[in-house]
This record gives C-alpha cells, structure tokens and sequence, in this order.
C-alpha cells in the first residue's frame, strides 16, 4: 500500500512542470476581466464565478481547491464578500504564494474608499460587512487604481515582463479615461433617477450616477424578499415613485416582476458584472450596457 | 447555571487559555510576535438541542454482528442535548491555524463533556503540503471530519456507528498533499494513538493506528461537481468494550469509567487487529452553480471492515470464556436531499449492513456478533433553514437495526452564535 502511494507521488512529481505563465485566479468576473486587460497572453486566467452566481454563496468545491492550489496571485473582491468559501480555499490549498501579506493576495477592496462602513454589525441587520459594502467595481471610478495595484503586484511576481504590464496598464489607462467622458456624457439623462433596488449590491453605482434609492426588494441585506416587505414597498411607491427595478443576472426576478405588475414601475435586469448580459463582455461594455439600459427607462 | 455546566465553562476556559498560550509561543517562536496582536481568535457556540420518540426502548438498541461503542447507539428519548459545542479557532502569525472544540451533550441520560478538537494546523506552507497535529478529527470517509450540526440527518449512518462508534477523532498527526494537477487531488497519512474507539490504549504511547486517504474531484460544469474518496485505517486493540454498558449505565455515575461497567452481566471485549476500507461519493447539483436557492446533493459512503483476534467475556472484570474471533462486516448508505427553496431542505437516505462474524457461535450470540440478521434503517427528513445559522428538522427513521421494528421520530434544533458559517463541499 504504502509503497503504491510511493510510486504515485512519484509519478505526479514527473509530469510536466505547468506551463511557465503566470496563473491568476480571480474570484469575480469584474476582476478575471481587469486581469485579462493587463495580464494579456503573459497569464492564464481562472475565474471562479460567472455573472450568474452570487459570490456570497459560493461553496469551496475541489475544483476552486485544485485550483487555488496551483495560483500565482489570488485576485478578489475582500470586503468579507467571499468570507464563506475564500478562507477555506487559504488555508487548504497549502499554497504560499497566495496568503495574506503575500503579493500573491490582492483583495480590491483593500485599495479603494468604502461605502457604508460600519462601526458595529449584527444579525438583526441581516447580511451586511463592516469593513463596507464590498460591490466596488460598479463605480467605474474605482477601476484604474485597482489596476494600478494589480499591475503593480504583476510586476513583482514577474519581473520578467515588467515593461509589457506597464505598457497594457497606459494602454488601458488611456482607453479607461476616455470612457468614463463618454460616460459622464451619455449619463446625463439618468443622473438623479429614482428607482428600487433588489439588494444593496448598487450602492456605487448609484453613488457615481447619484441615482436615488426609494426602496430594497430585500426586508434586510442578503434576506430574500417577503410579500409583507414588498407591500411595504408598494406603498412607499405610491408617494414616492420610481423610474425602475433593478436587480442583477444572479437575483431571482419573480419579486421585481411582481412589483412591477403591481405598480407598473419597469423591473430592468442590468448586467452587474461581466457576462451578466449578452452585451457586457469586458469592462468597457459591461458600463456601455448598464447606462443603456437605464437610459432605456429615464424617460 | 446548573453545575455541570458552570464546571464545563470553567474547563473550557482554562483549556482555551492554554490553547491562547500555546499559539502565542508558536507565534514568538516563528518571530511574529505583533502578528498575533492581529489575529482574531474567534470564539463560535453551536447549540443543539432536540426531541425524539421511539416505539422500542431505546436502552435495548442493538446492531447485530456489530459491537456498539464510542457514541455508537440512539439520542436519548424525550428532550435531549445533542452537540452542543463551544469552539475558538484563529490563525496565528499568517502561518498557522488553531481551532479548539469542547462539546456537551446527552448520553444515556447523562450529560457528558469531551475536547473534541485541539489542534494546530500548518497555512500555506507551499506545494500543496499541509501538516496537522493535536487532537483532531481523522479525515477518512465523508462525514467523519463533519460536526453533526453540518450533517444533513440527526444521527449517523449505521456504518458510523457500527464501525467507529460514531466519528473518530484521537491525537495524532496529519500530512496532507494537493497534487498540481487540474483535478482536484489531495492524498493524506495519518499516524494516531489509537486511544479512542475503535482502538484502545495497548499499554504504549505510540502512535499505532494510522490512516491513508486520497481524494479526487471536480465540476462537470458550471451546475454539477462531485468528489471521491478512499481510505484506509488500521489500528490494534486490547480488551476493547462498547463504551458504555446499556444495562448499567445508570448505576455509575463515573462518566470514564468503562472499567468499571462490569456488572452482573457479560460484557464483551474486542482484542485484535481491525482495518477499515471506505469509500466515499459525494455529487452535487445546483442550478448556475448558486446552491443557496436549490440544490441536490447525492452521497454515500460504503464501508468493508477486517477485524481479527479473539472475543473474550468479561465477567466483574475477569474474562470468564474466550472464543478466537474473525470479524467481516461491511455496509453502506446512500442520501439524496433536494434544497428546493432557499428555506427548505428533504431528503431520503438508506443504511444497510452485512456481518460475517465467526467464533465460537455462543458467544458470538451472548456478545451481539452473530451475524443473523443484516440491520437496515430508511429514513425521510425536512428541514427548514430560515437563516444560515439556524436550522429545524424533523426525521423519521424505519429502523431494522435489530429484527424488531423501531419507528423513529427526531426533531432537531441547531443554532450556531459566531462567525459567518463556511460553505464547505
């Protein structure tokens, strides 16, 4: 037996070293994006969540170990965002590479300033993270130092390509500021809409495009909708009405289409990350699609 | 605060204590004396409380072929306390991780106490390498490194509590493995003392019970993954007993002393070499890969034990007759629970065992190892999960542990106060 188990390690030891890029898992699709637009052909990409899942809750299965195993720079969110699956990956993957403190760890929510921190947090208030509300990239204004950073942290993991990350990151830089103008133009209809949000995973997006909250779907953070709430919310509609409903690709749409039956306020599916539309396929069109779709119901 | 409780307090705190200063040397030691200022020990309390009714009297419970130790046997009838555990896990200077676990809970009418867990583990040590030790629960099988607040039914499948009395977990020393390949592959030794049940002490300290495991798996897409699992334990035992005499339970108060359950009756004690092969298979199946609004998970778990020695009758402490004795016992489970709301879980499961004990076929039959009747159990439970933390669930078993019908009803109660629960395959 013992001797079988030998030749086996043995046999693992032999197969080909992986190949030379530099492996990145990037636990969100905003992030494996952003990872792409620097990274290039130098890296291979892993992502661990697609637009349609709630990064919330997301179990540590073998493949995300096996591939966590394997990583060069562990990419998130942090915020507390992955605290039920990110810390099981840690601590059994036995890679050194990607611990805290490492340049390996880079958690974006360490790099930008917060919304809605909190000096104390408990149950009653429902899924909600001290350090702040961990949906950061929907600010697009939070893109560029998070790729100074991680470009940064490139750099020193493989100096080897220094000048070819640095390059990408001016490149991108420069096509970045010219979008936010664009942005800034083509967003002058919904500056200062009114609308209800299923959770509170838009608070950036509203903070940049100073859309006004009437109401949650959610009683509390990360609670699925109750009908008691939702009448709740019906009458608050009726004083105070909204221009739409937003929820994300990975938010059930049966309560904003009740909603939006019962007060005829447009329930609109924006694509929150990567992916989560057909036409948000990078970072620039993910911001191209959500200001088109709520120009759609401004007016 | 009733006593036994105040004096489990007391216990647990001094013991967390110890473990504090225990990982503040090994912070010093590794040179990281201001890490540990930072490192948050996290205390957690998982409450369990639950209710049961059985049709038979549950002090008469028995596996036939199979001998009932550890914690091996039903919860109590009426209100009960299942395990309800305080634990304090950290992570020390980056590098290593520690977690501390006393539980309390009933047991034939007693309410007892027990460390569970005290244990260091090694954080990203670099190539897939990981090293534990302390007192721990043994990674082979699924469930067995599992907590019983995690699992999704009240008691343990048959195989459990047939064959490890319930869960093992014993001091010792871990290696583990994850292989760099694109499948998940972890492969594991661990070497033990071989002081809990199934093992007994015998008269050394070394480390003679040990344990192989390989696991391997992954996603067939973005809905479906699954893990496999095999392993191998091996262990001695001298005058090995059911951990706790079901006809004289009630007479001694003192909780360790299984020594002292020879009464008027036969006991019988287990010495030999045991071994056990298990293999486990867990699917999983969630729609976009979002297991919290619905999800399927399959599982099972088949289990072929080897014992080989002799059966000794143990009479006020002196054996009284002896047969040699050669235990064949396998079984199995298989569950499937369907999550078909974000608040709602059921499930089915079904436990089977085979024996083919043989000895000296009169006390095989005094000692409840003759092999003539192969036990099975179906059970059905639903639970409800208004939150991550709380859960509520009813079970009933059909139970043929024995040839006579037991028809079983549970209801559990789990509240876990602490940090954000971890979503564990």
């Amino acid at each position: 037996m013992t001797r079988k188990i030998l030749y086996l390690c043995l046999l693992v030891f032999a197969l080909p070293v992986q190949a030379s890029t530099l492996s990145i898992f990037a636990c969100e699709p905003e992030w494996g994006a952003l990872a792409q637009e620097i990274g290039g052909e130098k890296i291979s990409l892993f992502t661990a969540t697609t637009a349609f899942q709630d990064p919330h809750h997301i179990e540590a299965r073998p493949s995300l170990l096996a591939k966590a195993r394997n990583s060069d720079l562990l990419f998130c969110t942090g915020a507390d965002l992955e605290a039920g699956w990110l810390p099981i990956l840690l601590r059994k993957s036995g890679n050194d590479r990607i611990q805290p403190g490492k340049a390996g760890y880079l958690m974006a929510a360490d790099h930008v300033q917060l919304l809605e921190a909190r000096e104390k947090v408990d149950r009653s208030m429902g899924d909600v993270h001290a350090t702040g509300n961990p949906h950061i990239h929907l600010d697009p204004r939070n893109i560029l130092p998070i790729a100074d950073v991680l470009t940064r942290r490139l750099m020193q993991i493989d100096p080897a390509n220094k000048s070819y990350y640095e390059s990408r990151l001016n490149d991108f830089r420069k096509r970045w500021k010219s979008a936010l103008a664009r942005w800034d133009g083509q967003s002058a209809a919904i500056r200062g809409m009114p609308v209800v949000v299923h959770h509170r995973s838009w608070v950036y997006l509203q903070n940049w495009l100073d859309l006004e909250e009437i109401a949650t779907l959610e009683p509390r953070p990360g609670v699925p909708p109750t009908s008691r709430h939702l009448a709740t919310v019906v009458t608050t509609l009726k004083s105070t009405p909204a221009r739409a409903v937003i929820r994300s690709s990975y938010q059930d749409a049966r309560a904003s289409q009740w909603l939006q039956k019962q007060t005829g306020v447009k329930a609109i599916l924006l694509p929150y990350t990567v992916g989560g539309t057909e036409a948000a396929k990078d970072l620039f069109s993910l911001f191209d699609d959500t200001i088109s779709r709520l120009g759609k119901v401004a007016n | 605060m009733p006593a036994f409780v105040r004096q489990e307090l007391e216990l647990q705190m001094n013991l967390s204590k110890s473990f504090a200063v225990c990982a503040a040397a090994m912070a010093s030691a590794l040179g990281h004396e201001a890490a540990l200022a930072e490192s948050k020990l996290q205390p957690s309390l998982v409450v369990d409380l639950r209710a049961a009714s059985y049709s038979q009297d549950p002090e008469e419970y028995s596996l036939p072929g199979f001998q009932l130790g550890g914690e091996g046997g039903l919860s109590d009838e009426g209100l009960s306390l299942g395990h309800t555990e305080f634990s304090m896990s950290g992570i020390f200077a980056d590098k290593v991780e520690g977690k501390f676990t006393a539980v309390i809970h009933h047991h034939m009418n007693e309410v007892e106490a027990d460390m569970e867990e005290l244990w260091l583990q090694t954080v990203g040590l670099g190539n897939g390498l990981t090293f534990k030790g302390g007192r721990f629960f043994s990674d082979i099988g699924y469930l067995n490194n599992k907590h019983p607040h995690m699992w999704d039914f009240a008691d343990e499948p048959l195989v459990y509590r047939g064959m490890l009395g319930g869960q093992y977990n014993d001091d010792g020393l871990q290696a583990s493995w994850i292989a760099p390949t694109e499948t998940y592959w972890r492969i594991g030794v661990e070497a033990f003392k071989g002081a809990q049940y199934p093992f007994t002490s015998i008269g050394n300290h070394n480390l003679d019970t040990y344990t192989v495991f390989t696991k391997i798996g992954g996603d067939i897409d973005e809905s479906q993954s699954w893990q496999l699992g095999l392993s191998y334990i091996e262990g001695d035992s001298l005058l090995r007993q059911s951990g706790h005499d079901h006809d004289h339970g009630d007479e001694h108060e003192d909780e360790h002393g299984d020594e002292d359950h020879a009464g008027e009756e036969h006991e019988p004690a287990f010495s030999g070499d045991s071994e056990i092969v298990a293999l486990d298979f867990v699917y999983k199946w969630a729609p976009g890969g979002n297991p919290r609004n619905r999800s399927f998970v399959f599982q099972m778990e088949y289990f072929q034990q080897r014992e080989n020695g002799r059966v000794d009758m143990l009479h006020e402490g002196a054996i009284e007759e002896s047969t040699a004795y050669k235990g064949r016992q396998r079984g199995a489970y298989l569950q499937g629970v369907y999550k078909f709301h974000p608040n709602w879980k059921a499930g089915l499961r079904y436990d089977r065992l085979f024996s083919d004990n043989s000895g000296d076929a009169d006390i095989l039959e005094e000692a409840g190892l003759a092999s003539d009747h192969d036990p099975y159990r179906a059970s059905a439970m639903v639970a409800w999960l208004p939150n991550e933390y709380t859960t509520l669930r009813l079970q009933y078993n059909y139970d043929k542990s024995s040839p006579v019908t037991d028809h079983q009803w549970m209801l559990q109660f789990v509240y876990g106060f602490g940090p954000h629960g971890a979503h564990q395959f």
